[in-house]
């Protein structure tokens, strides 16, 4: 049986469950109807052209987990902040973890998306929020949204402010052959509310692990979100992150996406702007090797005037990686003064190493500045001997390149802690010690 | 005592020979001025000394401090006490100056088996050696030679070499770029750099720079080979004659 057909046959004995007139069990018939009928993507369309899920397909995958393992806290420190207070809303194989946890519900919420789905004070939050910007076309989302029963949820009222940021950790713990995990996460950001956000994947051993993962976002009138995706899982652990984010007027929410481990990972990200004056900030860094594989799928709807989009992805691609960047800038007639940017740069660190990439336009008002630039190269070999020349051995030097590559996007991560963080996961990666952040 | 000695030294890139066997012995506390006019090999010899791996030695050998390290990694010739003040330096966006004179100084100590050099300690170097240069503040936290001005890469050069105090320092085209106030700034810092533990050897097209640093020895450099050397009073028939003196001298 392969993983479609498990999946179908598992949905089946999933809604046996549920009322059978609840309108998220509607939600849920049509999504994997839609699941059924265009299964999994293939290389065949154009939005998966560079990015293959077949091999990681082939596993056999426990769709439903069977029991929550236990973890220590001190085995899994490191994946967190530690050196700062924060929520941590913490899954083991799909499971919430109440003792990793910290939750709140004092002004803000910082809970579990299974309340929103089956507890009856959460049903206007259902209805209004829950699958209403998550296509009901792509595959993948409509697989997540036919089973999605845990993660995140997050609600942060009108005019709070999040005291801390909220961490989300999803650990796999190999206690299965092979584990296929569907998040779903919920945020809504009131008017003027404002959050950060770390999200995470990680697993704990090499077995197989596939997770789908769904996050809706919500910002409402002058809220301000920054959400931080770090994706620094094994190399047997493949994710495909599918985010939607819909913004009302003058909101800013921006999303990092730091992508240095995993097998394959793919990133849909898109935002949809419903207000005028809208900041959007979509940013990147990738350093990959080995055969790993990342594959940024951007899309920003700009349908209202005076809003402004920022991306900036930085790939650095060593051995036989590949990465792709498909970023798409939709403009739409109504949206004149439209500020719209979009730079991808590139170095490949090997012959054998492959980006594809390709930036997508379609405007359609008449009185917009779009622009975009990409590039592919490889590091400077000037810089390296200048660098050399000064004493730098050609590692540390080829390494300060990189550095120095992503800085931009480093620079804003507006949590210092984090920002450090990600400073020693790169040192880490490159196998040196700078001595220094950037 | 001989600091570096260049015997024999020849160099091609792409096939194509560059030197043709240059001969140099540059003393401690000597300052060596090598000049001659575009395409005679200048730039190459400096980059070869410093190790550039875009340049084969065919023959001869480079000799630091009685140790040959023609075979040594550039960065290995910088621990050694090799330093080349690029003509052009190279822009670094995203690294700041600090942060790299920091990583540079503590790379070569790393290399010498010793501590990183204490957080104040540094800072108080950095403080006196950019004083030194006439440097601002701020360009010390700017990107290493971004948007900097043709005087300010030259002066942040002069200043990475006050900070890594090199044996042996090798200035190529300094003065190329610089304004008249830019130059005496530079070129004092040179001169305040110097001592009798270090050796100097400036690479010019013209006479100007010399005003300033004045060398013990002139050479010329023409089509790959030393053609003549002498005193400083060589770089000013230099400059009255032009180098079709020495061309038309030779034949």
């Amino acid at each position: 049986m392969d993983l479609k057909e498990k999946l179908l046959s598992s949905y089946l004995a999933f809604e046996e469950k549920f009322d059978d007139h609840s309108s998220l069990h509607d939600i849920r018939n049509h999504a994997i109807k839609n699941f059924e009928a265009k299964g999994f993507p293939s290389k065949k369309e154009e939005a998966w052209k560079y990015t293959s899920l077949n091999a990681v397909l082939k596993n056999d995958y426990s769709v439903f987990p069977k029991s929550e393992s236990a973890i220590e806290f001190k085995d899994v420190k490191k994946y967190f902040l530690h050196d700062i207070d924060t929520y941590k809303l913490v899954f083991i194989d799909g499971k919430f973890s109440s003792f990793l946890s910290q939750t709140t519900h004092d002004g803000i919420d910082v809970c579990l998306l299974s309340s929103v789905l089956n507890k009856p004070k959460y049903k206007l939050i259902l209805d209004t929020y829950f699958n209403q910007i998550a296509s009901k076309e792509e595959s993948l989302t409509t697989l997540n949204t036919a089973f999605a029963q845990e993660g995140a949820f997050i609600n942060i009222p009108k005019g709070k402010i999040a005291d801390k940021p909220v961490e989300i950790v999803h650990f796999s713990t190999g206690s299965e052959v092979a584990i296929m995990l569907q998040p779903r996460n919920l945020v809504i950001v009131g008017e003027n509310a404002h959050v950060q956000i770390i999200e995470r994947h990680q697993s704990l051993n090499e077995n197989p692990v596939l997770t789908n993962s769904v996050t809706e976002v919500f910002a409402q009138k002058r809220a301000i979100c920054d959400y931080y995706k770090l994706q620094n899982d094994v190399e047997t652990a493949s994710l495909i992150d599918n985010t939607y984010i819909a913004q009302k007027q003058e909101s800013r929410v921006s999303v990092h996406t730091f992508s240095f481990g995993g097998n394959i990972t793919r990133n849909n990200l898109n935002f949809y702007h419903q207000g005028e004056r809208i900041d959007s900030t979509l940013k990147g860094i990738t350093i990959i090797g080995n055969k790993q594989h990342v594959d940024h799928y951007t899309l920003v709807q700009h349908a209202q005037p005076n809003c402004e989009s920022h991306q900036n992805y930085k790939g650095i691609f060593g051995d036989s990686a590949t990465g792709v960047f498909n970023g798409k800038i939709y403009v739409e007639k109504e949206a004149q003064k439209t500020d719209a940017f979009q730079q991808n740069n590139n170095i490949l660190l090997s012959d054998k190493a492959t980006i594809n990439a390709k930036p997508q336009l379609e405007i359609f008002a008449d009185d917009v500045k779009c622009s975009h630039g990409c590039t592919i190269g490889q590091l400077d070999e000037s810089a390296m001997f200048y660098m050399q020349q000064r004493g730098i051995p050609k590692k540390e030097a080829r390494a300060l390149l990189m550095y120095a590559f992503s800085n931009e996007v480093i620079e804003s991560i507006k949590l210092p802690e984090l920002k450090h963080r990600i400073t020693k996961i790169i040192a880490n990666k490159l196998g040196v010690n700078l001595g220094f952040d950037l | 005592m001989t600091m570096l000695s260049i015997k024999n030294l020849h160099a091609s890139v792409e096939d194509k020979e560059i030197l043709k066997g240059i001969d140099l012995e540059v003393k401690a506390g000597e300052v060596h001025a090598i000049m001659g006019p575009n395409g005679a090999g200048k730039s190459t010899l400096s980059s070869i000394i410093a190790g550039n791996e875009n340049y084969e030695v065919t023959e001869g050998e480079i000799i630091l401090d009685g140790e040959d390290i023609s075979e040594l990694a550039p960065e290995e010739r910088a621990h050694k006490g090799i330093f080349l003040s690029f003509q052009y330096p190279v822009e670094i966006p995203g690294v700041s100056v600090t942060n790299f004179i920091k990583t540079a100084i503590n790379e070569g100590r790393k290399a010498k088996g010793l501590e990183e050099m204490p957080a104040n300690e540094m800072l108080k170097k950095i403080r006196e050696k950019s004083e030194l240069l006439e440097m601002d503040k701020k360009f010390l936290s700017r990107s290493l030679n971004e948007g900097f001005s043709g005087g300010e890469k030259k002066r942040n050069e002069i200043f990475q070499m006050a900070m890594l105090e090199p044996k042996v320092a090798i200035l190529d085209e300094t003065d190329s770029g610089l304004d008249i106030d830019a130059l005496r700034i530079v070129a004092n810092g040179v001169n305040k750099l110097k001592s009798p533990e270090n050796a100097v050897v400036v690479i010019t097209h013209y006479q100007r720079l010399l005003d300033y640093i004045v060398p013990d020895f002139v050479h010329v450099l023409m089509d790959g080979k030393i053609v003549k050397s002498g005193t400083k009073e060589l770089a000013l028939e230099l400059e009255e004659k032009g180098y079709d003196w020495i061309k038309n001298e030779l034949v």
